[in-house]
């Protein structure tokens, strides 16, 4: 092969490469940046009943004069309701408490589960890891319906209790906490499994063996072994249910009460009830934010791992 | 089958092996098998895979428990205790380093189970490097080590509780060949200055031979033979044995006289065979004589006018590797054999070459007679 040929030849390689990062970039551009910047300008906006129900709208036809018009039009205005009104303060902090109690007992489970399938024989892991899965593949809407009918005064878990004499009067289930957090628990399992699973499933059990014959009882050797071998199996299961928990609007629009609401309804509310396109993207921008935190530092640590390897 | 213990050793064994059978299911993996290892012994058990070595080893560990029969440690029955109750520490063929733990966590792992305090383990983490000649790796992580450095770490981490049985489980499988060997020594002399028992498991005949005072080989969940490097070598007590260790040539025969010193064995084809060793054997039973390649004799021309101890025959192939060349020659009688002969002479001026005659001949005192 001649150099010329062999420089065309790295030169459409290059152009290869770059396409594959291309099409990516695009869509995220496209599908994601974009639409995120114009959440962003409609935060910083005033409401207005019109079509589109916010001002300013930007008129390239106006020109130069039109476009700063615009930039002096916007404002921070809408932010500032959401730091003076308690009522967006309260749902955010709800929300916070909700995801973080919600994710804290997925990880109580999806450990012992995901323990349980990578330490069984290695034929029944597959069958294993889609009879976790198995459930999700009904609608989802269906099972949160289907909640609704355990969790109700005449449900399934007040006639079990009743029955057991666990309980003399039926409980009141629906429209409480409980059962928001239960409801979210049973949703978002395997996303906490699977990730945990995956980081088991590698781990070398001669390592437990070594920790034994060092000396470590097995709860130690658990402790001091799997669990720091996990963590990276742990942050992704963390993250991976926290941050949609965080952000949740059906789980808790169906099973919660209407008193206090998570900042996904608080936004839907805005939205479609009181139609304040501006205050209902603040809040989304600041909820994106305050998510975007965990993430960056899950990031950094993941980052900081790939260097030490 | 122990064939008493090592001149200068206590005679009381550290570890004892009573009866010890194992089962998985329906595998029989060790079967009735009963061995004593002494006090300041290096004890190799070799084997083909498959043997039930490894088994062996992990069930003095306590990773495995026997089915049937008992484990002393010195005299006193370990067979129930759990691998973290039982002062034997094990090197593992994978070395099982903990990876997220630095070179000196993973030494200091065992001690801090003990609750040793901090500044003994420092101590001891210190000593430990040193005498694995790694001062100064203490502080990296098991990845960013080489094969060589790791095995080291797992020798430190395995050596840093002063176990009263040091366990091995083919410590050097995972290195390359001249490492191996300089890693051999470094074992042995390991084992002499600190005075501890030493348990390997290998599959390697080379290894064993040179690492151990006393090895066992081990065939299908028993021992077949417990001697000496050299006693196994030079005395198998089977067909087995005399096979799966180093080469061998095997020449069946009738026993025509049995006398203290000497057994003398007729073969249809090769005629008298004169071995210098008694046997059990009665005269008229079928033995074998084993004669290592090494020990016969290669000539041109017949050497002796004499019939015993000597056949002649064909070459059909001829091996070099270098220091000695592998000469196999079919008898006039049909049988094949090896020799190996050194090459005292350059290649270019080799006299014999292949379909030349020769006369392979041995010693009374190179063959060993091996019962049926």
């Amino acid at each position: 092969m001649t150099i010329a040929a062999s420089s065309r030849e790295k030169a459409r390689r290059d152009w290869g490469g770059r396409l594959v990062i291309l099409i990516p970039a695009l869509w995220l551009t496209v599908f994601f940046l974009v639409p995120c910047l114009i959440v962003l300008k409609i935060s910083l906006s005033q409401t207005m009943i019109a079509q589109p129900p916010y001002v300013p709208v930007l008129d390239l036809a106006a020109g130069w004069p039109g476009i700063k018009d615009f930039i002096t039009r916007l404002s921070f205005d809408n932010y500032k309701i959401l730091g003076s009104d308690w009522l967006y303060l309260a749902s955010y902090l709800r929300s916070l408490a909700i995801a973080t109690l919600s994710t804290f007992i997925l990880l109580l489970i999806g450990y012992p589960i995901a323990y349980g399938i990578a330490r069984a024989p290695r034929r029944l892991q597959p069958v294993l890891v889609m009879a976790v899965f198995l459930p999700f593949v009904t609608a989802f809407l269906i099972r949160i319906y289907a909640w609704i009918n355990i969790l109700q005064r005449e449900g399934l878990l007040n006639d079990a209790l009743l029955a057991l004499g666990i309980v003399r009067e039926p409980v009141v289930w629906l429209a409480t906490d409980t059962a928001i957090v239960l409801g979210i628990v049973y949703s978002y399992l395997p996303f906490m499994v699977l990730p945990l699973y995956a980081s088991l499933e590698k781990m070398d059990e001669s390592l437990l063996e070594a920790a034994a014959d060092l000396g470590a009882p097995r709860w130690k050797a658990f402790w001091l072994i799997t669990v720091p071998l996990s963590a990276s199996g742990i942050f992704a299961g963390v993250l991976l249910c926290f941050i949609p928990i965080a952000g949740e609007f059906v789980i808790p629009d169906l099973l919660g009460g209407s008193d206090a609401l998570m900042i996904g309804q608080t936004l839907w509310t805005e939205f479609f009830q009181n139609k304040d396109w501006p205050v209902a993207s603040a809040v989304a921008i600041a909820l994106l934010v305050i998510l975007l935190a965990p993430i960056l530092i899950y990031q950094h640590l993941q980052m900081r791992a790939v260097e030490d390897r | 089958m122990v064939e008493g213990n090592p001149d200068g050793q206590a005679a009381r064994p550290l570890v004892r092996f009573e009866a010890v059978s194992k089962r998985f299911g329906n595998i029989v993996a060790i079967e009735r098998l009963s061995l004593d290892i002494f006090e300041r012994e290096f004890f190799a058990l070799l084997g083909p895979s498959g043997c039930g070595k490894t088994t062996l080893l992990r069930m003095l560990a306590g990773f495995e428990q026997p089915s049937e029969g008992r484990i002393l440690l010195d005299g006193a029955d370990i067979s129930g205790l759990p691998p973290h109750r039982r002062p034997v520490n094990m090197m593992f063929q994978s070395y099982a380093l903990f990876p997220h733990l630095t070179v000196e966590g993973n030494i200091a792992f065992g001690l801090k189970q003990d609750g040793m305090p901090k500044a003994e383990i420092a101590a001891r983490v210190r000593e430990m490097l040193t005498l694995v000649r790694l001062e100064g790796f203490g502080i990296r992580k098991p990845h960013q080590l080489s094969g060589g450095q790791r095995q080291r770490v797992a020798l430190a981490r395995a050596l840093a509780k002063r176990p009263r049985v040091l366990l091995l489980d083919e410590p050097l499988s995972a290195l390359d060949r001249k490492l191996r060997e300089d890693t051999r020594f470094e074992l042995m002399e390991l084992q002499e200055n600190l005075g501890l028992t030493f348990v390997i498991v290998t599959h390697d005949q080379e290894e064993a031979m040179t690492l151990a005072d006393r090895i066992g080989v081990m065939n299908g969940g028993q021992l077949a033979q417990v001697a000496t490097p050299s006693d196994i070598y030079e005395r198998p007590n089977s067909r087995w044995v005399a096979d799966f260790i180093g080469d061998v040539n095997l020449i069946e025969g009738r026993v025509v006289s049995s006398t203290p010193g000497q057994t003398i064995i007729e073969n249809a084809a090769a005629g008298r065979l004169r071995v210098a060793q008694a046997t059990d054997a009665v005269v008229g039973a079928n033995i074998a004589v084993a004669l290592r390649p090494e020990k016969i004799q290669l000539d041109t021309t017949a050497p002796r006018p004499s019939d015993e101890n000597c056949f002649a025959g064909r070459v059909t192939e001829i091996g070099y590797l270098g220091g000695v060349s592998i000469f196999k020659v079919k008898l006039d009688n049909g049988l094949d054999m090896k020799a190996r002969v050194a090459n005292r002479r350059r290649l270019t001026e080799q006299l014999i070459g292949t379909g030349d005659r020769v006369w392979l001949s041995f010693l009374p005192d190179a063959g060993v007679v091996l019962p049926q």
